[in-house]
């Protein structure tokens, strides 16, 4: 199993939601974060002092996949994140050792 | 007969100049929420519920204590000189009949509306002096040193400097002219702020090592605004109130005027602060823009009646001009003033006064730039004294710790938005 970590810009959130439900993606946990990577800040003024916002908001999507799934899931994702332009994110993929369903206590790929 | 209908016409006088001066000074009690509001907008929001306390708690002080001594110091039945009134307690009075027969006999000097709504209409004037004050020692400044002051401002500090005015003192001897109160209200609370501020100290990390300014943005800029145009409506009582009068010809006209030159110098102090702004940094800063109107209505609040229209827009512009001047003046000599209290209201306030004498012929700039010295040699003394006696007592600054967590857990104990995850810096 493979734990699929994607950052995106946040108005692309539900664009990747669709396009993982129409592969057959269950589920997935989203958080909101700050973050940079190449893109740089902008600069804001306050009564006349000047700061630099380094940090972006972004969206960061986790979900658990069978490993079967995995090179359609980050097809998925990069399309429908995507816009060409600096800051469009990343992928992380890292392996998932074990999933457990709470309800029901089931382990492994049919918990996902 | 002809005594019914003046002992008539007088009691409905009598009766609308005291609803009068009722509904204005509840204008001006609304004015404690437009500070409220207005402050709590501009301080981070771990800093929230205790700036609300303060300014909920700073009236209701302001008000028992104005009622047990101030009012009665600002007003002395008798006098002990022309700078020092003399003290008694408690409001008891009230107008009897005689006083009816006096006035529909239209004797000189005839009460003319009830001592009661006398009191109420200047209790609010004393509560908005004094919530000048905690805009600028916020987000770091111990809740019940400041409660402290707030007692003795209120009981002494303001209504020996407004006998000197209102109260028939030497300033009035002297000529100086001063409507509703740019200096009497609106200087005698920045300078009281200042006094504080410099005791007290920047915020933690407000000014780096090489004097530069760090923004620290306030956390709700719809509550500021709202907050703004809370004030500006109350003070169409602050203001239209001071006529002291509105039940006949000559006081409705001027009441009239004075809603409207009000109005007309908040928004020439929007206009000229939202151009100066976009001058020097390109950008609408809508905290520039709020306090530039009420810089604009301190700046006319000691000259209401007698600008035209158009001249009480260029008051209200220059004192937005003005302002952003001094907020920028202010930070480059490390006094930190969160919400500008002390460029508002002190340095309008001092245009203010200063610019009586281009529309009101009967006043001098000597006279006035004397007032502006009286008001405030004496508040900046007094209230220095005693921040200095607070801070050796009590200490006045919340600690390093406190300052960061957020005084809304280390005074009140509670968060102002629980829901949302706490403020970084």
């Amino acid at each position: 199993m493979k734990l699929v970590t994607a950052i995106i810009k946040p108005f692309k959130l539900e664009e990747v939601r669709e396009a993982l439900s129409s592969i057959g993606v269950q589920g997935m946990t989203v958080t909101e974060v700050k973050g940079f990577g190449r893109q740089k800040g902008h600069t804001e003024l306050y009564r006349g002092a000047e700061y630099v916002v380094d940090f972006i908001p972004k969206t960061k999507i986790e979900i658990g996949i069978d490993d079967e799934q995995l090179d359609s899931v980050i097809d998925a994702i990069a399309q429908a994140a995507g816009s060409g332009k600096i800051g469009d994110g990343k992928i992380f993929v890292t392996e998932l050792g074990r999933a457990i369903r709470i309800r029901t206590n089931e382990t492994g790929p049919t918990a996902l | 007969m002809e005594s019914e209908t003046a002992t008539g016409l007088a009691s409905i006088s009598y009766a609308l100049d005291t609803f009068y001066f009722l509904i204005a000074g509840a204008f001006v009690m609304l004015m404690a929420a437009g500070f409220a509001m207005l402050e709590a907008g501009l301080v981070r929001s771990k800093n929230t519920a205790e700036i609300l306390t303060k300014n909920i708690a700073l009236f209701s002080v302001a008000c028992v204590m104005f009622m047990i001594v101030g009012y009665n110091l600002m007003y002395p039945g008798s006098v002990i000189s022309a700078y020092v009134p003399g003290a008694s307690f408690f409001i008891t009075s009230e107008n009897g009949s005689e006083a009816l027969a006096s006035l529909a006999a239209g004797e000189e000097g005839a009460s003319y509306y009830s001592s009661m709504a006398d009191f109420f209409f200047q209790v609010v004037f004393v509560a908005t002096a004094m919530s000048i004050v905690s805009g600028a020692v916020a987000e770091r400044m111990k809740l019940f040193a400041f409660l402290g002051f707030a007692v003795v401002f209120t009981a002494v500090i303001y209504p020996v400097q407004g006998y000197w005015n209102w109260g028939g003192g030497w300033l009035a001897e002297l000529g100086y002219s001063d409507y509703a109160g740019s200096g009497t209200v609106h200087l005698c609370g920045a300078v009281a702020a200042l006094a504080g501020v410099i005791l007290l100290g920047a915020r933690r990390g407000k000014y780096g090592p090489n004097g530069e300014v760090i923004p620290i943005p306030g956390a709700n800029l719809p509550l500021a605004t709202l907050g703004t145009f809370i004030l500006w409506f109350g003070w169409f009582g602050f203001n239209g109130g001071s006529e002291l009068a509105v039940a006949n010809f000559d006081s409705a006209n001027n009441v009239a005027r004075v809603f409207v030159n009000t109005n007309m110098a908040a928004c020439g102090g929007v206009v000229a602060a939202l151009l100066t702004v976009r001058t020097i940094w390109g950008k609408a800063d809508l905290t520039m823009a709020l306090n530039g109107a009420l810089a604009g209505l301190v700046a006319v609040t000691a000259s209401p009646l007698t600008p035209s229209p158009l001249m009480a827009t260029v008051i209200g512009a220059m004192g937005g001009i003005l302002v952003v001047f001094s907020i920028i003046t202010l930070d480059k000599m490390k006094i930190d003033d969160p919400v500008g209290a002390i460029s508002v209201h002190g340095v309008a306030g001092i245009l203010g006064i200063m610019v009586v004498p281009l529309t009101n012929e009967d006043a001098s700039l000597v006279v006035q730039a004397i007032g502006v010295a009286g008001i405030f040699v004496w508040t900046f003394a007094a209230s220095f004294a005693l921040w200095g006696l607070l801070k050796m007592v009590m200490g006045i600054r919340v600690s390093e710790e406190e300052e960061y967590e957020g005084v809304d857990i280390a005074e009140c104990g509670l968060e102002a938005y629980p829901e949302f995850v706490g403020g970084r810096q």
